[in-house]
């Protein structure tokens, strides 16, 4: 069995009085992507929210159950402690628009006041854009904002910001929905670079995407997860007959 | 068809028209102030000269008027009022525009700050002349200072909470536009809330808060009836920020009544022209300031 890092136990997550997520179990193995899909308001993006703790940041959203990082709970942990350990992608490309790129990549240390010296933060600005596959892109211009970029460069400039705090889990929250088809296979790309320093938990509504880039799939329907298991498996021959329908594009 | 057509086209281009020569009406009208008060301010600049910007003796009774201690109490009251609201205003906004956005409190400050900005300026200067002024008297007494109670400083707080609720007005709404998912982002890399407000928030709405801090300014400049009641009315350079004073639009106000030859008059008016185009370069330099610091 591979090395698991993250195991989430009878997870529930609501807002208010809507249960957004219902009694999710699920293990995340080291290296590996990890899909998350499902319709519009299965719960999928909650779910990984949960994973970072941002989802109590919505008034009145709470959650029951445990998600262990290794052996630490994450949810009786600090949230502003576990989320320097735990990266997140945004599903529309938000990087910090009055921050120059270079500032953006290493916005993390600046925001939480980490002191570290000039070459040595170059040094994490080169070879987080590099890993994000930005560097070639954006080298000669590190000091101008990052805002004039791509959509496609945008988001990997958010990947870069991400990796940049060099994070155990990178959570990506649907993160080329809002991308032109070029941009998405690049972001694919690099993401299985990725997984051999860290593993990716991602959300996406796109079933090819899942099939292309991940290890494990997981399918989520009205809240609940209906199905988990590896890709091969879950694509060829999915052992529920809700997902059968789902891949066939019955619903969804 | 072709009727129907034209009669539309009609009424289409009567709208238009109409707004335009709206439009226009308006520069029409500020452009015929400043005419006005050129040229009634001509018998004040052939007697006074330069003199009028560069003395600093207002004697109405010997015929020698200065400008300059008025332009120096109107800068330092509204400066002054400028320094002591920021802290109120910035923090109330914050507190409204990412705190309590959408809560009951929030709304309920909201509309208290909406009548602190409809409340008469009389009525302020009522307010000032019999409760600020004991107030700074008792503090002048302690510091052994002339126990006037009446200056700048008194003027100066009566303009502050005048003023805190047009900077905070802006600056909650800048605030509150800050989009989530930025925030979000800062969180997700571990920021406080704090932190987030340093450095995402504020940086993100400086434009817009230095819009409202603007606004609060030129609301300050130009203030009449409320610093005239407490500000003291001397003609002189003040020597500190307790002494009374008087600003280019109170001086105005307080003698116009008592104005009585055509050169006195005509000073006034000058001294309107000199408090309109210091109120337009002042609002310039804060636009062209705006501009260069817009986000996106």
């Amino acid at each position: 069995m591979e090395d698991q890092v993250l195991s989430i136990r009878n997870l529930n997550a609501y807002f208010g009085d809507f249960h957004a997520v219902k009694n999710v179990s699920m293990k995340v193995y080291k290296n590996t992507i990890t899909a998350i899909m499902g319709p519009s308001g299965c719960g999928k993006t909650t779910l990984i929210r949960c994973v970072n703790r941002l989802h109590e940041l919505t008034e009145g959203a709470y959650t029951t159950g445990e998600i262990f990082l290794r052996n630490n709970n994450i949810l009786s942990m600090n949230p502003i402690v576990i989320r320097r350990q735990i990266g997140m992608v945004f599903q529309k490309p938000n990087p910090f628009p009055t921050m120059s790129i270079y500032d953006n990549v290493v916005a993390g240390y600046k925001i939480n006041g980490i002191k570290i010296d000039k070459t040595e933060m170059d040094a994490i600005v080169e070879s987080s854009l590099k890993k994000a596959v930005l560097w070639d892109e954006v080298k000669d211009k590190l000091r101008q904002k990052g805002v004039f970029l791509s959509g496609g460069q945008q988001q990997r400039l958010c990947i870069a910001r991400a990796i940049a705090m060099k994070p155990e889990i990178i959570l990506l929250d649907e993160p080329t929905s809002a991308l032109d088809p070029k941009s998405t296979l690049k972001i694919e790309e690099l993401l299985e670079e990725l997984k051999k320093d860290v593993t990716i938990l991602i959300v996406t509504h796109n079933i090819a995407q899942a099939a292309r880039i991940s290890d494990y799939t997981a399918f989520m329907y009205l809240g609940e997860l209906i199905e988990y298991d590896k890709s091969d498996k879950m694509f060829t021959s999915p052992s529920d007959p809700k997902t059968n329908e789902y891949l066939k594009g019955c619903f969804g | 068809m072709s009727h129907f057509f034209s009669k539309e086209r009609r009424s289409e281009t009567i709208f238009r028209w109409l707004l335009l020569s709206s439009s226009f009406l308006i520069i029409l009208i500020i452009f015929s102030i400043a005419l006005t008060l050129v040229i009634e301010s001509f018998p004040s600049i052939k007697h006074n000269g330069l003199s009028l910007l560069t003395g600093d003796i207002w004697d109405p009774v010997s015929e020698k008027y200065s400008v300059l201690p008025f332009i120096v109490g109107t800068f330092i009251t509204s400066i002054l009022a400028l320094i002591i609201s920021i802290p109120f205003s910035i923090a109330a906004s914050l507190y409204l525009g990412e705190y309590a956005e959408g809560k009951r409190s929030s709304i309920i400050i909201k509309s208290v700050l909406d009548l602190l900005a409809g409340i008469p300026s009389i009525i302020y200067g009522f307010w000032g002349l019999m409760v600020l002024v004991p107030v700074v008297r008792k503090f002048e007494e302690i510091l052994g200072i002339p126990p006037l109670g009446i200056g700048i400083f008194t003027a100066s707080l009566i303009l502050s909470i005048m003023i805190i609720p047009y900077t905070t007005s802006i600056a909650r709404e800048v605030i509150r536009l800050v989009p989530q998912d930025i925030k979000e982002a800062a969180y997700s890399l571990g920021a406080t809330r704090f932190e987030v407000i340093r450095d995402i928030v504020i940086p993100y709405a400086k434009s817009g808060i230095f819009a409202g801090i603007l606004l609060s300014f030129g609301r300050a400049f130009g203030e009449t009836m409320a610093v005239t009641m407490v500000i003291g009315n001397a003609n002189y350079i003040p020597k500190s920020l307790f002494a009374p004073a008087n600003t280019m639009a109170s001086v105005i106000a307080n003698e116009f009544a008592e104005a009585t030859s055509d050169l006195y008059l005509s000073t006034l008016v000058s001294l309107g022209l000199v408090l309109l185009i210091t109120s337009l370069v002042v609002n310039s330099i804060g636009r062209f300031i705006i501009t260069r610091f817009y986000v996106k």
